[in-house]
């Protein structure tokens, strides 16, 4: 009923129909700011790369032109893009309540991301391997840590899914289960932007072809 | 890759071993004295009267909003007092080692406590007070107001919310183990790079105070999120943003501040931990480190923070200049405006805390130009509670006393704070006591309005009122205390006296140095009174009406006082920005709702508890490096989070019935206060 500015006889003192607030819509909008939280750790991680990427912080090591690829990288990033895209195709399984597609499609988006990661943490032995490691100067420190911080967030997604695939067996498509998984879409695409700013920012324009 | 340590470690304890409790510093002792008494007396008196199931049950697993504020105010109060006995011993040793020449006891060459102990004493300080006594106590008190303010049943998350509070009692029992097991931080509140690095500083102190910082500010996010969700997405039917209480707007400007400007702290504690832990060269001088990045990104954390600490404050003040003037906010628009205006300022100001440290004539210039428009929306705030008394009918209890004061040491700590602004002048001062009293008197204010909505909002929370007299005995030993320490200090910092320094070198600062802990004395006695008005007003326990006030005018003074747990029995519609005030106005202020609907709750639940716990032993072993506790206890944290999303419980519902019930009972309550209300004002309530 609407409010009224003066009290008149039918004015409304109380709503017995206010308590029924949308929980999902709750969850997802707390879930919209902690991933802008998050999203300002990575910038400061990238501030301090922006700041350390710089001959002075190398050390006499390397920067990223030496040793970053660019064409590596762009597989990297096909792959992380496609488990996005796998996740998507979950999701549109989700909307027909079909659990075989969702499973499969959280299957293909955890196999890409493994295999992104194989691929970023052997680039990182490597390197650590050639006497590059992240102790060896300011510049490799924060590279390492940009790497990492990004494939963590990768490695806690894979988790939530592995989670997610148990509880959809489980539990089938309740009101709970549903909204993790819509929380946990805007959590993979997420990882993915960060990745791609790692990308054009480190791998572009900082790296060699 | 693993940082090399001094010392012993052992796979089983790590670095910790018998040499890490301090038992040949008699100070520390006899705080150890202290401390375990008082902990045996709590500990005893709750298995005494067995309350241990009660407490477990209805406080440590609650996830009321109320109930969770309640204990983040216990936290910030104790840990206030902690932070209180820290300056009180920075100002006596200071007392006692006025010159070169001055003796020294107890084995320190000047005073009663050596350089390396008044390090930690002083970084303790900085660090208490504002992380571990002022965060809490205003989180606490936003906890409590701010559902009630918005009609909400309960914060949005609530238990998220309980997390938080356990996360921020991680960090507080963190930094009090770190008294009597190993040492605290020496390198300042805001750990001065690379001092901090393990080159410089080896020792577990600094990761005392890193872990006790994240941790806790892990639990501000938390709890940042929750604020802003409660806000948007839980007001009360009608309630659009201009009928939103201004204290509520202040915690959403604060929390929008939370959540943007923690989560850089937690990234660059982050990097400092790397450093110190497995080797990498952020913020190490030599190897491509810059410490440089390690204080701006500090305080890109840090000038948001004070804000954060401030604007609560101010929110807090607007509701009781209001409420004791009987009178409308004035410019409620351009309090929210300003609000918002210094949130957002606040995030390009944060150099101005470094102008000498080299950056060039047109960075300082943009800083400090920056730093003077904070000026702009704060003068807005003074004169608005200004023009809110003007022709008001003011009333002069114990709330309103604070927050007057809270107007005067606004302008004294922003005046100042002007000066300090223009670069000419930090240049001269910068590092002397006049910062110290300066930003002093900033948190004063913020301390100013703790105790103002305290005492307001207490009845509210509790049932019955603090003890008036007891009050204003409070109040004014804490403003003399306040004066007697902080306008000497000005003057010593314009005099030279250096900050953080162990001894005077100047014995003509004699005379202010003794006023100085002459004001210490006298907030002990302040202390006392606060006590004395606990206890008092504990045992009389005279019951307070829905509105104690009588010209309350928000929300939360709407439903019982003390308010149940369920908040509202029936939500209420909003019809104006004051609602209280408009139903009185109405003549509606006693309306009932006639029927009840079912209520659906949270269950309270254990795991934020022990989560908060685990943290705590995940945190406490990494100070000492013990891997396999830190891996073990982070592992449980993990696999409790993953069961709890299995878990189906879902809440309970509370029948109409039920409610009816409660309602009737709360109802008789409130008409017993309404009678003790009728009797004379300023008369004796006695016993018949």
């Amino acid at each position: 009923m609407a409010s009224h500015t003066q009290a008149g006889a039918d004015v409304v003192l109380w709503n017995a129909s206010a308590d029924a607030h949308d929980n999902i819509s709750a969850r997802t909008y707390g879930f919209w700011l902690y991933l802008l939280s998050d999203a300002l750790i990575i910038a400061a991680v990238v501030a301090c790369y922006a700041v350390l990427d710089n001959p002075l912080n190398a050390a006499g090591g390397p920067l990223g032109n030496q040793f970053l690829s660019a064409s590596k990288g762009l597989v990297q990033t096909f792959l992380v893009l496609g488990s996005v895209l796998s996740y998507s195709l979950a999701t549109v399984a989700l909307k027909r309540g079909n659990k075989l597609g969702v499973g499969l499609g959280m299957v293909g988006a955890i196999l890409l991301a493994v295999l992104f990661l194989g691929i970023g943490m052997g680039d990182l032995a490597a390197l650590s391997a050639a006497g590059n490691g992240f102790a060896r100067s300011g510049y490799l420190s924060c590279f390492f840590t940009l790497i990492v911080t990004h494939a963590l967030h990768m490695g806690f997604g894979i988790l939530w899914m592995l989670v997610m695939l148990v509880q959809i067996g489980v539990f089938g498509f309740t009101e709970n289960v549903v909204a993790r998984l819509l929380n946990l879409r805007m959590f993979w695409q997420f990882q993915a932007s960060v990745w791609v700013v790692v990308y054009i920012y480190v791998y572009l324009f900082g790296g060699a072809h | 890759m693993q940082v090399a340590v001094d010392g012993p470690w052992t796979p089983l304890l790590g670095r910790l071993s018998l040499e890490a409790i301090p038992y040949t510093n008699p100070i520390l002792i006899f705080t150890f004295a202290i401390a375990a008494i008082v902990g045996l007396v709590v500990v005893g008196s709750v298995l005494y009267f067995k309350k241990v199931g009660y407490i477990w049950r209805e406080w440590l697993c609650s996830v009321d909003h109320k109930r969770i504020g309640v204990m983040y105010i216990i936290l910030g109060l104790v840990m206030l007092f902690r932070g209180f006995i820290d300056g009180v011993m920075i100002r006596t040793q200071q007392a006692i080692a006025i010159g070169p020449n001055s003796p020294g006891y107890l084995g320190a060459a000047h005073g009663y406590l050596p350089p390396y102990h008044f390090d930690q004493i002083y970084s303790a300080h900085g660090t208490i007070m504002l992380i571990f006594a002022a965060t809490p106590l205003l989180t606490g008190l936003g906890n409590v107001i701010v559902p009630l303010q918005v009609g909400a049943r309960d914060m949005a998350f609530p238990y998220l919310n309980a997390v938080s509070l356990w996360l921020t009692v991680a960090g507080a029992l963190l930094c009090m183990i770190s008294l009597f097991v190993g040492e605290f931080s020496n390198a300042t509140w805001v750990g001065l790079m690379p001092f901090a690095e393990m080159s410089s500083n080896p020792g577990v102190g600094v990761d005392y105070w890193m872990w006790a910082l994240q941790v806790s500010s892990l639990g501000t996010t938390f709890n940042s999120i929750n604020m802003i969700a409660t806000i948007v997405k839980m007001r009360a039917p009608g309630m659009g943003w201009f009928r939103v209480p201004v204290f509520t707007w202040a915690t959403m400007a604060t929390a929008i501040i939370g959540l943007t400007a923690f989560p850089v702290l937690t990234a660059a504690l982050c990097m400092l931990g790397l450093d110190r832990y497995v080797g990498t060269h952020f913020f190490t001088a030599g190897m491509g480190g810059n410490y440089m990045l390690y204080i701006n990104l500090f305080w890109t954390w840090g000038h948001p923070e004070v804000y954060f600490l401030m604007l609560p404050a101010f929110g807090l003040i607007s509701e009781i200049v209001s409420t004791f003037s009987s009178k409308a906010l004035f410019g409620y628009p351009t309090m929210i405006a300003a609000s918002l205006g210094i949130a957002g300022v606040g995030w390009v100001v944060w150099a101005h805390h470094f102008f000498t440290m080299g950056m060039g004539p047109n960075l300082i210039g943009f800083f400090s130009a920056a730093t003077m428009i904070v000026g702009i929306p704060t003068g807005v705030k003074a004169f608005n509670w200004i023009f809110t008394m003007y022709r008001g009918r003011i009333t002069l209890a114990t709330p309103m006393l604070w927050a007057i004061t809270a107007i005067v040491l606004l302008l004294l700590g922003g005046i100042t704070g002007m000066m300090l602004s223009a670069s000419v002048v930090d240049y001269t001062v910068h590092d002397s006591v006049f910062v110290v009293a300066h930003f002093h008197c900033m948190v004063l204010v913020i301390g100013a309005g703790i105790f103002a909505a305290v005492t307001y909002w207490w009845p509210k929370v509790f049932g019955f009122k603090l003890n008036e007299t007891l009050g204003q005995w409070f109040f004014w030993t804490f403003v003399l205390a306040s004066v007697l320490v902080f306008i000497p200090m000005f003057q010593a910092g314009l005099d030279g006296e250096t900050r953080r320094l162990d001894y005077l070198f100047d014995t003509s600062l004699r005379p202010l140095m003794l006023a100085e802990v002459t004001g210490m004395g006298m907030y002990f006695v302040s202390l006392f009174c606060f006590l004395a008005m606990l206890v008092v007003s504990l045992v009389k326990r005279e019951p307070a009406g829905q509105d104690p006030w009588g010209t309350a005018r928000s929300l939360e003074w709407l439903t019982h006082t003390p308010v149940p747990f369920y908040n509202f029995a029936v939500t209420p519609q909003v019809h104006a920005l004051d609602e209280l005030a408009w139903r009185r106005a109405n003549g509606l202020e006693k309306a009932q709702p006639e029927r009840y609907v079912p209520i659906h709750m949270p269950s309270s639940s254990g795991l934020p508890f022990i989560i908060g716990m685990l943290s705590f032993v995940c945190t406490f072993a990494l100070v000492w490096r013990i891997w396999w506790l830190a891996g073990a206890s982070l592992l449980a944290v993990i696999l409790l989070v993953i069961i709890r999303s299995f878990d189906k419980n879902e809440g309970y519902v509370l029948s109409a019935d039920t409610i009816a019930e409660m309602e009737r009972k709360l109802h008789t309550v409130s008409l017993i206060a309404e009678q003790s209300k009728v009797l004379p004002v300023g008369g004796q309530v006695e016993a018949h």
